[in-house]
């Protein structure tokens, strides 16, 4: 789902600067999270965005196997098989915590209740396509977990990725080549190079990272707009 | 109320036939009815369809009773795991079928099994993979894939404590599937740490109500 309420704000480049860390770019989407979000991320490095959150913050976070005000990771004494989040990793219950089945689990998330969803991602498109379940490889083992429910039910979907593939291909791309999660359901993409908003007009950058805009535009082979500063 | 407090797994699980689908609770290891699952194995049911969010951890439980060429099919969501080798061996050797489902479709078709709906639109994976061949329909301006219920013959889940009317608690995560798979196949089985006196259990606590169990039985945690 798109959020067509909000024109992009002016391009600020940081050109003073390399690419953002993975912290970095974990700290770069805590901003975005409003005061009192209930928030889903994603297994891998969209957890770490839950670092990066500062106290008082007042974000919920939920799990989707059944919980919402996860706390952090639990240490060794406070391990509790019974008590882990998506990617089954032991975790700690926060005051106000609640427990649900996994009906109810999806029904919150299906049903838009959840403010914001923080994804990794193999590809996204222009138009706001994610990728991030299977590569299509022949051998690889198909596994889609609760990816597709996220995709489509957060009210808004934030991707969080390298803008570039390990080989130097763009992960922002025109028309996604794997197989994808959802259609047309990413707001936002954070990367260490640059971020983009995805509307009705295709990819706007907001900021970029040790690399100048017409730089970027260069390296992507996506159509690309910028808001200036007026 | 009939539901039958059994002396161990071995007895719960007993009659299971080949060729059932069996619902099997469980999110990883939290929930998970390891000791059902093991006596599954005694008993010796085959040609199984296993309904269940992963596809087995390890050598042990799911894996052992895949390992052992009883299932035919898999439905589930997130069959791979560091350590699901047993499921991608079986896999990438063309001896067990996959249904991948997206695990909130999962959840909502057993839902659906379990409270009579015929089948229901969602918006999850549409465009995808996973709705070709699905009926779709535009509601409200956006693609729905129609999605039909789960229903199982058996269903083996896990929970905290029962009373002796089969009124099940759960404990933190370990809920997960639980509550739904047991509204959802004919016979239902479950494993708990402890069984309580009728009367035991705050009723505005219980989850899952006793109508829905069959036979409850309990098994001491390993220390």
């Amino acid at each position: 789902m798109t959020n067509p309420t909000s024109s992009p704000p002016p391009l600020v480049e940081h050109l003073d600067r390399g690419p953002l860390t993975e912290h970095e770019m974990a700290a770069r989407v805590a901003r975005d999270i409003p005061h009192g979000s209930y928030v889903n991320l994603g297994i891998g490095r969209p957890t770490l965005v839950a670092d990066h959150l500062p106290d008082g913050a007042g974000v919920v976070l939920h799990t989707e196997n059944g919980m919402l005000n996860m706390g952090p990771a639990a240490q060794d004494g406070q391990i509790d098989p019974d008590l882990i989040n998506a990617g089954k990793i032991p975790v700690t219950e926060l005051p106000g915590a609640a427990y649900f089945h996994h009906a109810d689990s999806f029904a919150m998330m299906r049903g838009g209740h959840l403010d914001i969803c923080v994804l990794g991602a193999f590809q996204v498109s222009a138009a706001g396509d994610l990728a991030n379940w299977h590569t299509g490889a022949p051998d690889a083992v198909p596994a889609v977990g609760g990816a597709m429910d996220l995709a489509i039910g957060a009210k808004r979907v934030f991707v969080m990725m390298t803008l570039f593939t390990k080989q130097g291909a763009p992960k922002l791309v025109p028309e996604c080549t794997y197989p994808l999660t959802g259609v047309g359901c990413v707001d936002r993409v954070y990367t260490d190079v640059a971020t983009f908003q995805i509307g009705p007009g295709g990819a706007t950058v907001l900021e970029t990272f040790g690399i100048p805009y017409d730089d970027l535009a260069h390296r992507l082979g996506v159509a690309l707009s910028r808001q200036d500063w007026t | 109320m009939n539901v039958m407090t059994c002396g161990d797994p071995d007895e719960a699980v007993a009659g299971i036939e080949d060729g059932s689908t069996v619902l099997v609770g469980g999110f990883g290891t939290a929930g998970m009815p390891a000791d059902l699952i093991e006596a599954l194995v005694r008993q010796g049911a085959t040609g199984l369809t296993v309904v269940s969010n992963n596809a087995g951890n390890g050598d042990t439980g799911l894996a052992a009773l895949l390992d052992k060429g009883r299932v035919r099919r898999m439905v589930c969501s997130f069959p791979r795991q560091s350590d699901s080798w047993v499921f991608d061996r079986l896999y990438r050797e063309g001896r067990v079928e996959l249904e991948l489902v997206p695990q909130g479709t999962l959840a909502e078709r057993l839902r659906a099994a379990g409270a009579g709906i015929g089948a229901f639109y969602s918006p999850t994976g549409a465009g995808t993979l996973l709705a070709e061949g699905k009926e779709t329909r535009e509601i409200a301006g956006r693609t729905h894939v129609l999605e039909y219920p789960i229903k199982g013959d058996v269903a083996l889940i896990s929970a905290h404590r029962a009373d002796r009317m089969g009124n099940l608690v759960y404990r933190r995560t370990a809920r997960n599937f639980g509550p739904v798979m047991a509204t959802a196949a004919t016979t239902v089985v479950a494993q708990v740490r402890e069984i309580v006196d009728i009367g035991a259990l705050d009723p505005e606590a219980v989850v899952t109500p006793g109508i829905y169990i069959d036979r409850v039985v309990q098994v001491v945690p390993a220390a």
